[in-house]
């Protein structure tokens, strides 16, 4: 019924702006995946769920929020790294997501075709190869578009990167077509947390659980790279002054080039992961999540990795509860509005050290 | 002596390269190889009973890594010929001052020549439409100019004010037969409102924060247009948006129409000309203000917040003002293109004020070297005529785009016109060169 | 006795985090005179100077200009633009700030905005063309004209600031803030990388600012050569508190000021002793 709710609403508006706000839509229903079964049962609406139940109803909601928030948080690390580096958005970033996506569901695709049928060997090799390549994309798009730039004037990168984005979004869709690209469900399976008496669920399914494991997992793993290895120690010296990083023997090049091919490998992962959660990618998802990616890298304070995942983990939370119990049209103006309202009062963020004007 | 020692360098630097050459366009094709594998060489499909298909595509993936390989060796090659790429070193000064002087006359010409369009293409509705659509960027180029070239406050969303502007003249007009003529500064002014609205949260914020804020704003607009189904038609968008008259006058085929009152033969090109008369008319009026202003204590206060925020402070100049003025002037003029482009269409949709527009008008304003009038012209008809170009190629067209902004950006990251003319002089008025002049912090 | 008095700073205090740039600071300045502030490095001058202009917010204390009419502003209450504005404090900085990419004429006539703002019926009479608004552009580029040939830039007027030499700009910033026809002129180390011969001009500049035109200056200085010769009055501070006032010679001789440079900075604390001998 939900799924059918979406179609009609999908054939409702024209196709270009369908396309857009497409991802809206993918999240709504998947949202729902949660209670779907149940809503097949028991004719109730989301409503009534959320009078009769209000704390499961909650506590699912909550749930689907982290989830959804892990997948914004990896994405988030990518911008904050970046922007704490060279100080720009990187706003191909949504895109380079994007890629990582049809690179998880290409390999997918081939793994299932030659036959491997162990779900964890696929898993392991789907991530690799997509960590592998789509970190060469971001590579090559800090070659190409954003070095010969790294010392021009501020605005020239930032457009670069626009074009950039336009670039990835559109070559994807020429080289993968328009249509929303389905996989079949790899990981089922779940927990029923709680049912209640009239037979509401809360359901935690594996597919949650790993995308929120993962994002623990890569999130410790890049810290301690940050903070504990050379690579790190340089990426934090480049951060502070590249001329002087530089002087004493940082290769400056070579570290913005790994901030780029790390950001693009979690990218990678988050694309991953939607693939797996929602069971779908198309070529128009990087926009709008790599927004909201960039809404959670600022609210936690850009620059900081730990930041970055709260931020995704607050976005996802306030993005699911209001489409919980507020409008589902309106989630994405909300989670806007969130952003502008965090840089007026905090401009910066969560976990971010303060700016001192200097004059 | 010294020509000749450097002959010989650059003689031995290029008998050095050619491995060296061809290890580059080695590597660039491997890398192009990994890239392109998976994206190029299968091709997924969803089946009609929702399936993934998928199949190969080796040839093609092996000619673009064949492209790659060529182009890198190209590349390289012109790149120790020539030298460094860039702008700057390939035209020189000389040709730069020859340019600034020819740019003394090639405006007066271009207007000239504008006022003639509909006369020479009288026949050819493309040219006129083309022309039209230009003016159209034209005028938006400008009015985005106050926010950014002026002010120095980066405007990712630009295209909100279009939108209200379209969306205020369509409604007021559809919903209570308002005449264009006093919808269009109605319009306008609900824009410029919009401006000062979005001015005020993000007067604080500085550099990516304020683009990303007003991105986030562009969105906004655009997503509200799409739920608020009862008042916008959401993405249906509205329809039969009347057009403009001549002062009261329609330019229709009826008996009260210009065509039966001045007593010659109706056509529809009547119309396309009228139009095309009076978004000149907007654009040129935008220009003139923008002119003027510029000369206007608060033109020059807008340039020198762009230039430093403090040192305003310092002077008395009240910065908040000066910010939501500059906000509000530029959402005004983007109001009104807006409402011509209702006008124009008949129709109007959310799919009309994505982002890519405002990425569009911001590249027109870069690339026309922020602050000048003339650029941001010469721009906006490069821009849309290129874009033009690639009418038939459709999918390929915002492929084209994004790496036009990237190579622009590459070539000259200070836009074809890079300096900046004085208000105002005491004995002679000498060209700034952009390379003084600040971007701004936003 | 306010007439005398343009400026009375009250135990002034400002805080960082935890961090006291400046404890309790009291210290006037008089009218039609020139007040150095100096003292080590770090000793919460330039702290002092951005609560008195607006820049900072002062944690506690009152700072208080009394104009020549005897209306009093309390300057703590306004906030940035409007000192300059209302109470008319102009400042420059230590390390310039021009308007780099604009004219030597423009940024002067920047400096007029709030003057041409009204005369232009803020915008809209000026848009058409009004002529009061006309005389009032030709009498902005007419002080500004008096005032490039006082600091003699006149040649330059047409080129962009940031085009000029260093001791030329830090003139220009100068001009600037005189040109908002400040009843205080505040200056931010104002000798800083100038040399022997820039340096003197400038004590010329600023004594004539004060003695044909009657404007009162506060400076922070490190040029002892500069505010020995000039000030009227010096106000000594280290580590954000006042130990010392007094005319120059009474200031040289204090063997608190000494001590303090002496334990900052030999150099400085030799040009101290020096200028006294």
């Amino acid at each position: 019924m939900r799924n059918e709710l979406c179609t009609s609403l999908y054939a409702k508006a024209s196709p270009v702006a369908a396309v857009s706000s497409l991802l809206l839509q993918q999240m709504k229903c998947s949202r729902a995946a949660g209670a779907q079964e149940l809503s097949q049962e028991l004719p109730l609406s989301g409503v009534k769920l959320r009078q009769r139940q209000p704390m499961d109803y909650f506590t699912q909601q909550l749930i689907n929020g982290l989830v959804l928030g892990s997948i914004y948080g990896l994405i988030a690390i990518g911008y904050t790294m970046v922007y704490g580096i060279v100080g720009m958005i990187n706003f191909a970033h949504g895109d380079i997501f994007m890629i990582g996506g049809f690179i998880a569901l290409i390999t997918f695709l081939i793994l299932i075709s030659i036959g491997v049928t162990a779900v964890p060997l696929i898993l392991l090799v789907v991530l690799l190869v997509a960590m592998a390549i789509t970190a060469l994309y971001g590579w090559t798009v800090e070659r190409i578009a954003y070095r010969p730039l790294r010392h021009s004037f501020r605005l020239a990168p930032m457009l670069s990167a626009i074009g950039m984005s336009f670039v990835l979004t559109n070559y994807s869709q020429v080289a993968q077509g328009a249509r929303v690209k389905p996989i079949p469900p790899l990981i089922t399976g779940g927990y029923t947390l709680h049912e209640s008496a009239d037979g509401f669920v809360i359901q935690l399914s594996n597919i949650q659980i790993l995308v929120v494991i993962t994002t623990i997992v890569l999130l410790l793993i890049f810290n301690r790279l940050v903070l504990r290895t050379r690579l790190g120690r340089d990426m934090r010296a480049c951060e502070q002054d590249q001329t002087m990083a530089a002087l004493l023997g940082v290769n400056v090049d070579r570290t913005i080039s790994m901030t780029f091919v790390i950001g693009a490998a979690l990218a990678a992962v988050a694309g991953l992961m939607y693939l797996l959660y929602y069971g779908q990618v198309d070529f128009n998802m990087g926009f709008v999540a790599g927004i909201k990616a960039f809404t959670a890298a600022v609210l936690g304070g850009i620059g900081s990795l730990p930041g970055a995942v709260l931020g995704g983990l607050a976005i996802g939370l306030i993005e699911t509860f209001w489409s919980a119990y507020f409008s589902v049209e309106y989630k994405d103006v909300a989670a806007f509005s969130i952003l502008i309202i965090v840089l007026i009062f905090m401009p910066t963020g969560l976990l971010g050290r303060p700016e001192v004007e200097k004059v | 002596m010294t020509a000749l020692s450097q002959e010989t360098v650059s003689a031995t630097r290029t008998a050095a390269g050619i491995p060296f050459i061809l290890k580059k366009a080695f590597l660039s094709a491997l890398v192009a190889l990994v890239l392109f594998s998976l994206m190029i060489g299968i091709r997924t499909e969803a089946g009609p009973d929702g399936q993934l298909t998928y199949w190969t595509r080796f040839g093609e993936l092996a000619s673009i890594v064949g492209i790659v390989f060529g182009g890198s060796i190209l590349i390289e090659l012109a790149r120790q010929w020539i030298g460094p790429i860039g702008a700057e070193k390939l035209v020189p000064p000389a040709v730069h001052r020859g340019m600034s002087i020819l740019g003394n006359y090639l405006a007066p010409a271009l207007l000239i020549f504008t006022l003639l369009v509909p006369v020479i293409f009288y026949n050819q509705r493309y040219i006129l439409d083309l022309a039209i659509l230009v003016l159209t960027y034209v005028m938006l180029g400008w009015g985005l100019n106050v926010v950014v070239g002026l002010a120095g406050l980066l405007d990712l969303g630009y295209v909100a004010f279009y939108a209200v502007g379209a969306y205020s003249y369509a409604l007021l007009a559809t919903n209570f037969g308002w005449s264009f003529w006093i919808c269009l500064p109605l319009a306008g002014i609900l824009a410029a409102m919009w401006g000062v609205m979005l001015g005020f949260p993000v007067l604080r914020l500085r550099g990516d924060y304020l683009a990303i804020v007003t991105l986030a704003f562009g969105e906004i607009i655009r997503l509200v247009i799409i739920n608020w189904q009862s008042l916008t038609g959401g993405p249906n968008g509205v329809t039969g948006i009347p057009r403009p008259t001549l002062f009261g006058i329609p330019l229709d085929n009826s008996d009260d129409g210009l065509a039966a009152k001045l007593g010659i033969e109706y056509s529809p090109t009547h119309r396309i000309v009228f139009l095309f008369y009076l978004i000149l008319a907007l654009a040129l009026l935008t220009n003139w203000v923008t002119i003027r202003l510029r000369r206007l204590p608060i033109g020059r206060a807008w340039e020198a917040l762009r230039e430093d925020e403090v040192a305003c402070r310092a002077l008395g100049i009240n910065t908040t003002t000066t910010k939501l003025t500059a906000f509000a002037t530029g959402a005004l003029f983007g109001g009104f293109a807006g409402a011509f482009f209702a006008t124009r269409q008949g129709f109007i949709s959310p799919e009309s004020f994505t982002f890519q527009e405002s990425a569009l008008v911001l590249a027109i304003v870069v690339l026309g070297g922020m602050g000048s009038q003339l650029g941001v012209a010469l721009a906006a008809l490069a821009m849309i005529g290129g874009f033009e170009l690639f009418r038939g190629l459709e999918i390929y067209r915002m492929l084209v785009f994004g790496w036009a902004m990237v190579l622009i950006m590459i070539w000259r990251p200070r836009g074809l016109i890079g300096h900046r003319a004085p208000t105002v002089y005491l004995k002679k008025a000498q060209a700034i060169s952009s390379d003084l002049v600040k971007e701004g912090h936003g | 006795m306010s007439g005398e008095r343009i400026l009375n700073v009250d135990q002034l205090t400002m805080r960082f985090g935890g961090i006291v740039a400046v404890q309790d600071l009291s210290f006037s300045a008089d009218r039609r005179k020139i007040t150095a502030l100096i003292g080590p490095n770090g000793a919460g001058k330039t702290t002092v100077f951005n609560c008195i202009t607006g820049f900072y917010k002062p944690t506690g204390g009152a700072i208080r200009l009394t104009h020549d009419d005897g209306k009093e502003i309390v300057l703590e209450r306004l906030n940035d633009f409007r000192i300059a504005k209302q109470a008319k404090v102009a400042r420059t900085f230590q390390n310039i700030r021009l308007f780099p990419g604009m004219t030597v004429l423009e940024n002067l006539m920047v400096a007029q905005h709030n003057m041409l703002m009204r005369a232009s019926g803020f915008t809209f009479l000026g848009l058409v063309g009004a002529p009061n608004y006309r005389n009032a552009e030709a009498h902005a580029i007419g002080l500004a004209t008096d005032w490039l040939k006082r600091v003699s830039l006149l040649d330059r007027a047409d080129d962009a600031a940031g085009n000029l030499a260093y001791g030329d700009q830090r003139r220009l910033e100068i001009a600037r803030a005189m040109c908002t026809e400040p009843a205080l002129l505040c200056l931010d180390e104002p000798a800083a990388g100038l040399n022997a011969r820039e340096s003197a001009a400038l004590s010329e500049l600023l004594l004539s600012i004060r003695n044909d035109l009657g404007t009162s200056i506060l400076l922070i200085e490190h040029d002892m050569s500069v505010v020995m010769e000039i000030s009227d009055h010096i106000v000594v501070m280290d580590h954000g508190v006042k130990i010392a006032q007094g005319t120059p010679r009474e200031v040289r001789d204090d063997p608190k000021v000494i001590a303090a440079y002496l334990g900052a900075d030999e150099e400085e604390a030799m040009a101290v002793m020096e200028s006294g001998s």
